[in-house]
């Protein structure tokens, strides 16, 4: 094992991110969806926090993205969630299989 | 090989098999909780790192608020302790299979590349040159985009009221048959 350095962190958040993808892929169901969504804005904060730290270290502009980012990520789960509340209301499901209206 | 780098590799394992866990799974609460640690272990790292600020702030709003919502979303859309259906075997093996083509693209890419690292003094991340610089109006300064996210927090909250809401309260008995 080798010091951790900004590559180690690179491939963290790359993982991350395709596991995220893979989620996004495999899941029908739209809160799994969400948690996949989540994964992967998690991902890109990683990236800029470890750029800001290896690259970057006089600045702290990755700080204030990651800080935008995490409040965006906050505002998007809330928003979904109220949309899949009211989707359940109108279907009894959230998979979105069955909410199909918009597809013919 | 030093303390600090065990902890950073037992980190990087928690964070990456707990969110491997939360995408397989397929009871949902499991799914909930196995985010909830990997999380958990991304702010573990912020906290390796040394920017115990963003660390904070990721256990505040993503640990105690975002998954504690996915949780309640939870118990009022799905049956408790229900199954997900399973997936085809097709789409599950495309999905593994671009997710990581995907992965290798990106990891050639990125360890061909040589980083150049900024001579500039190291200025550290710690609350009061944050706050300094998000609220400074000259130059470099984030207080436009400070204000552009808390208007777009109050759309968010207001929109959420109004999509949640149910469209005709005397009717709510009629509308939930199941509950």
């Amino acid at each position: 094992m080798i010091e951790p350095g900004l590559y180690h962190l690179l491939f963290i958040s790359t993982a991350l991110f395709f596991i995220g993808v893979f989620g996004f892929f495999t899941r029908r169901n739209l809160v799994t969806m969400l948690m996949s969504i989540e994964l992967i804005l998690n991902s890109v904060n990683v990236n800029f926090i470890a750029f800001n730290k290896y690259v970057w270290p006089g600045k702290l502009d990755g700080v204030f993205f990651t800080i935008f980012i995490i409040a965006i990520a906050a505002a998007e789960a809330a928003v979904a969630i109220a949309i899949i509340i009211n989707l359940y209301r109108s279907h009894q499901s959230i998979d979105v299989e069955d909410a199909e209206e918009l597809k013919y | 090989m030093s303390g600090s780098t065990i902890i950073f590799y037992l980190l990087a394992a928690l964070t990456l098999v707990n969110a491997l866990l939360a995408v397989t799974t397929r009871l949902i609460f499991r799914a909930a909780i196995y985010l909830l640690f990997s999380l958990i272990g991304v702010a573990g790292i912020y906290f390796w790192l040394q920017y115990e600020f963003i660390a904070a702030v990721q256990i505040v709003v993503y640990v105690g608020g975002i998954v504690v919502l996915i949780i309640f979303s939870i118990f009022l859309t799905q049956q408790a302790g229900e199954k997900l259906p399973e997936q085809k075997l097709g789409r599950k093996l495309f999905s593994a299979l671009a997710a990581f083509c995907g992965l290798a693209l990106v990891m050639l890419q990125l360890l061909k590349h040589r980083f150049t690292v900024s001579a500039a003094a190291p200025l550290e991340p710690t609350v009061a040159n944050i706050g300094t610089q998000m609220l400074g109006v000259d130059e470099y300064g984030y207080s436009l985009p400070f204000e552009v996210v808390s208007m777009l927090l109050l759309a968010a909250l207001v929109g959420c009221i109004v999509i949640a809401a149910s469209p005709n309260p005397s009717k709510e008995g009629e509308q939930n048959p199941n509950q």
